[in-house]
């Protein structure tokens, strides 16, 4: 079984704090990954409010080479990157037409094998089983889990956790020893892609979120997106002043908890780049 | 090959599958016209010998349907039939008797698209295998064969 | 020499605008043995059934195929003319050119191709049908109806009025169903308990009604005016011969934490228990899963305490074998639970209930005694949302049907709610409203002007709690999809209607088609609703689909009345369409071999042994022989057969292989 990671832009840019944490706890747990070689953009969520066919092409050409370099296994971190190859791998196994195509556009043979982890589906197989005895630093904290809007959506193709209310985050972040609260916004809008052309509704969203978690006593929120990390973290200051007031509560990734919780240092799972001070550790 | 028409014969039975094919009538939805349909009263009346009948005339695609299991009118029949054609699928393929060919499927009173979707399905793959000669062939060459040896 | 007569159908437009008929009926004229064939507008209306019945005298007709819709719809009526024209009605075919080949192809070539092949099919065919005569069969005037809601009720009534047996079987331990569990019923709002009730006295005590309650179908054989039907009597573990209905065990029992499935679990109950004060019959029942005694082996305190020793703690359940001649269907349904909906929280939040448990809460005999209090501190809520359509019309949630009466009770609801709690707010979310039906509007029209219930159009996408209260996102698609937010001390969800549970595995024993939803099949959406597709069995409220009060017991007289013109006959004649063992002269007397493997696939039990004997007296040769008046004709035994002993009437070997040689064979 040969495992690859697909990084994307984020996790080269503005989540290079997911990327070490992710690289950290496999380290710890003596996994290794392969780096998809020659992997281009996703397409993101502006491809394929264009072009489906391009929408298409980006993901079908990294999951082709991904399996021209035999890679089983291909773990995306990024919720949006999983999304648009999970949904590319779905259009292309219901319609072979419409593979033929895309095969023609990208010039390569794709045919659709590689299995496609998101993060907590790469946790749960093969961290969860071997964590209870890495921990010596129980998470002992009050945490509000956010999935955002792409981790679990859409159901009908994912089949992967409850749409509304999904529960997959809050089991990993008990088995660390925390207390997930009931969080009803779970899966509202952060913004997401508006958070570079318009702040204001970034902004008011992202407040909601983080106020109703620090409403309900959480001690943090934790992701496993870095489009939901960036909304929440890196425009703390436009939401605290769009909201007037001054929330703090910290935003971290699952796998920094995780990378925490077993004993790595704060450096090591990358929590000095967040935007928010994170007080826990 | 572009304008080849295939042949297909549906045995359905009466209770479901020509019910479902009713429906598909009744909410006007298209299928391709290759397929008649013969009317049994439950698939359990179903001779298969009479598949290869059906091939041996010129036949180019069989559909066989009836009652979702549980759902027999009858109360066992599909089963029967199910049974039945388990054997003679393995029989007929080992013969050499393209079972591709046919199609084995439930399809209740309830499902018209259902019925409209195992339809195109069938002669879209019909039409794909091309003409059934070499059964005809064979059948034919054997008659002639033993005339000769008369 | 066969003269066959055809008869090509128009049907208005519906087979003419794609199959050019004209051309069906010249081709179909040229072919051997066909003695006429013409075409006609409307072959099922008065002047086309002259048409054929004069053909057949004219032209000396020994075989008719009408060529029309589905025999499903039409077979009997054209049947019934050759009959009235002198021709044995097994001697009429028809070709299926309207839902087969019309309504499912586009106009051109291969069309009108199909339907002459369609046609040439069944001329063939019939050239090699037999006169036969209809077999008939004793009925046995007894009607079983299965359920005793407000359909099941008035099914009895109206069946045992006209002076025939029914028996009532009751899945619970008492009559009434849903029906009485309701506070209040639209659109007049009278009380439910008070109209229905009365009626269920009149079930326990009408001379030619039978009751079986905490009873469920084990089994059904047999078929029209002849069913057999096995019943379970579960055990109540009580004598009710000796059980006066006092009541004393129900307050001494120990085990009182059992949550009240009359009460939609707002309420606790012991575990020897009558569900309701009203219930018929009023003698209580002991939970086995719940019992002390039954548990632990030990208690037996309703023993000790019962005036008359009722008590059977030993009791078996008992079988019984009934003689059935016809089944009127009337297991009603069951309705969603907040737990069904993620987005209101899987059921996690006390104060989000469902309609039935509003309707306890409204009804005086409720937990609350008709007081609307939340479940979670029993506050009287301020702010009351009401959400319509919850699980209803939405595919993605497999339920793509409207249930019906949710917008009438919802409607009801708002009302009652302002009825009792004069200063709160009530608000509906609401799809569209459907109130069609008597009084029904202006029913609506009343909570939203009089009431001044809040009625806003749009869907809730999320309800949760925040600091005691429950949150209400919706949305208003009349002020421009604007965000709605209400803070909400309880809400309640009309949730979607569905099938009962066990609906399915009755289907499966009655024989009875069921929809993907399990809820039963009518044999016609419009023509046949309230028969099934198997004869004799007849369906009657919401086990078809969820509907309103007036709405089943509608259909529950309908059914009564089948039922009744059912048992107006002695005898009925059944379609000759079975299975025959052939007879040959002595010493071959018959092919068959006396195997006996038709026996053990037989669904029916129709096939008996035959002994020819000699002279002698002793027996040479024994045969399959099948029983006509058993026999359905499901032709399992023919395909079985490895002599080829067996045939089908109206299906034979020969009928069958003649119409797949036409199909294929060009002519």
């Amino acid at each position: 079984m040969k495992t690859g990671i697909y990084p994307g832009c984020s996790l080269t840019g503005s989540a290079r704090d997911y990327n070490e944490s992710v690289f950290a706890i496999a380290e710890a747990f003596g996994l290794e990954f392969i780096q998809i070689p020659d992997w281009n953009c996703c397409g993101a969520t502006a491809a394929h409010n264009l072009n489906k066919e391009l929408s298409l092409a980006l993901p079908a050409r990294i999951l082709a080479i991904a399996e021209k370099n035999g890679l089983d296994e291909i773990i995306v971190p990024c919720a949006a990157c999983y999304s648009r190859l999970v949904v590319t791998q779905h259009e292309l196994k219901k319609d072979p037409e419409l593979k033929n195509r895309i095969c023609e556009v990208i010039e390569m043979d794709y045919r659709g094998t590689s299995v496609i982890l998101n993060v907590i589906e790469w946790i749960d197989k093969y961290i969860v089983p071997k964590l209870e005895e890495k921990i010596v630093k129980p998470f002992n904290y009050k945490v509000a889990c956010y999935y955002g809007c792409l981790l679990v959506r859409p159901n009908k193709i994912l089949n992967y956790d409850r749409v509304e209310d999904p529960q997959t985050l809050d089991v990993v972040m008990s088995k660390l020893g925390a207390t997930a609260i009931d969080y009803p916004y779970k899966t509202e809008c952060c913004g997401a892609g508006l958070s570079i052309s318009r702040t204001d509704i970034v902004s008011k969203l992202s407040g909601k979120i983080i106020e109703d978690a620090e409403h309900r006593g959480a001690d943090a929120i934790v992701v496993a997106c870095p489009m939901c990390h960036s909304n929440l973290d890196m425009r703390r200051p436009d939401i605290n002043k769009y909201w007037d007031t001054e929330f703090k509560i910290p935003v971290i990734f699952v796998t920094q908890a995780i990378g925490l919780a077993i004993g790595l240092s704060p450096q090591k799972v990358g929590l000095r780049r967040h935007f928010v001070e994170v007080k826990i550790s | 090959m572009s304008d080849f028409e295939p042949k297909v014969v549906a045995f359905v039975c009466n209770w479901c599958t020509y019910a479902g094919a009713d429906l598909t009538g009744t909410s006007r939805i298209k299928y391709a016209s290759n397929v008649k349909i013969i009317r049994f009263p439950c698939t359990g009346r179903i001779d298969f010998m009479l598949l290869l009948k059906a091939f041996a005339n010129g036949a180019d695609g069989i559909i066989v349907s009836g009652c979702h299991p549980n759902d027999c009118h009858y109360t066992s029949g599909n089963f029967h039939a199910k049974r039945r054609w388990i054997m003679f699928k393995e029989l007929m393929d080992f013969m050499g008797v393209d079972m591709n060919r046919v199609t084995f499927s439930w399809v209740s009173a309830a499902e018209g698209a259902k019925w409209a979707d195992v339809v195109n399905t069938t002669v879209t793959k019909i039409r794909e295998l091309g003409p059934y000669v070499s059964y005809k062939e064979l059948v034919n060459k054997s008659v002639e064969e033993e005339v000769k040896n008369d | 020499m066969a003269r066959i007569g055809v008869f090509i159908c128009h049907c208005g437009e519906n087979i003419s605008a794609t199959v050019d008929c004209g051309k069906v009926a010249e081709t179909i004229g040229k072919l051997k043995h066909v003695a006429y064939s013409t075409e006609y507008k409307y072959m099922c209306s008065d002047p086309g059934q002259t048409l054929i019945k004069d053909a057949i005298k004219e032209h000396k007709l020994t075989g008719v195929v009408v060529s029309a819709c589905s025999p499903r719809m039409h077979e009997p009526t054209f049947r019934k003319a050759c009959a009235e024209a002198g021709l044995n009605p097994f001697l009429c075919e028809m070709a299926n050119l309207r839902e087969h080949c019309s309504w499912v192809h586009e106009k051109n070539e291969l069309t009108t191709q199909k339907a002459i092949d369609i046609v040439r099919t069944q001329v063939e065919k019939v050239k090699l049908n037999s006169a036969l005569q209809p077999i008939k069969v004793p009925v046995t005037k007894t009607a079983m109806v299965i359920g005793g809601g407000i359909a099941g009720i008035q099914a009895a009534l109206d069946i045992a009025n006209t002076g025939h047996k029914v028996v009532m079987i009751e899945r619970s331990p008492s009559i009434g169903g849903h029906m009485s569990q309701l506070s209040e019923t639209f659109p007049t709002l009278d009380c439910s308990q008070c109209i229905l009730t009365p009626r269920m006295v009149e079930v326990a005590q009408h001379p030619n009604i039978t009751l079986y309650t905490y009873a469920e179908v084990e089994s059904v054989e047999g078929f029209i005016g002849n069913f057999k039907v096995k019943i379970r009597k579960k055990a109540k573990s009580l004598d009710e011969k000796i059980c006066t209905g006092c009541g004393l065990c129900t307050t001494k029992c120990p085990q009182k934490k059992i949550p009240n499935e009359f009460e939609q679990g707002m309420g606790m109950r012991p575990a020897i228990y009558v569900p309701f004060p009203q219930a018929v019959p009023n003698r209580p029942v002991i939970d086995k899963e719940h019992c002390t005694y039954y548990i632990k082996g030990k208690c037996k305190i309703c023993e000790v305490v019962c005036p008359t020793k009722a008590i059977r703690f030993d009791q078996p359940d008992e079988i019984l074998d009934l003689e059935i001649g016809a089944i009127v269907v009337a297991t009603g349904f069951d309705i969603k639970h907040a737990d069904f909906f993620p987005e209101y929280g899987y059921g996690k939040y006390k104060d989000i209930i469902d309609g039935l448990q509003f309707e306890r809460m409204a009804s005086a005999s409720g937990p609350t005694s008709g007081e609307i209090r939340r479940p979670s501190d029993g506050q009287v809520p301020k702010n009351i949302v009401f959400i319509a359509c919850a699980g209803s019309r939405d595919p993605a949630k497999g339920i793509a049907y409207c249930s019906k009466i949710c917008c009438m009770y919802t409607a009801k609801h708002a009302m009652l709610y302002k009825h009792k709690v004069h200063e709160g707010r009530a608000h509906v979310f609401y799809m569209d409203i459907r109130s069609g039906g008597k009084n029904y509007d202006e029913f609506v029209r009343r909570a939203i002007e009089e009431d001044h219930v809040n009625y806003i159009r749009g869907r809730v996408s999320t309800v949760f709690e925040r600091d005691g209260k429950l949150i209400v996102k919706g949305v208003d698609t009349l002020l421009g999809a604007q965000p709605v937010e209400i803070v909400a001390d309880m809400v309640v969800l009309a949730t979607a209607g569905v099938a009962n549970a066990g609906a399915e595995d009755l289907a499966q024993k009655l024989h009875v088609s069921y929809d993907q939803h399990k809820f039963f099949a009518e044999a016609h959406p419009k023509l046949k609703p309230v028969e099934t597709n198997t004869a004799g069995i007849f369906l009657a409220g919401a086990c078809q689909n969820p509907k309103d009060i007036p709405d089943a017991v509608s259909q529950a007289s309908g059914s009564a009345v089948k039922v009744a013109a059912l048992f107006s006959q002695d005898m009925l004649t059944r379609e000759p369409l079975v299975a025959v063992v052939n007879r040959y002269a002595p010493p071959m007397y018959s092919t068959c071999v006396g195997c006996f493997l038709c026996q053990s696939v037989c669904p029916y039990q129709a096939i008996e042994r035959e002994e020819f004997k000699n002279r002698e007296g002793k027996v040479v040769k024994t045969v399959a022989k099948i029983n006509e008046g058993l026999c359905q004709g499901c032709g399992t035994c023919v395909a079985l057969c490895r002599s080829k002993s067996i045939d089908l009437l109206g299906y034979s070997n020969n009928q069958v292989h003649a119409e797949v040689m036409a199909l294929l064979n060009e002519y």
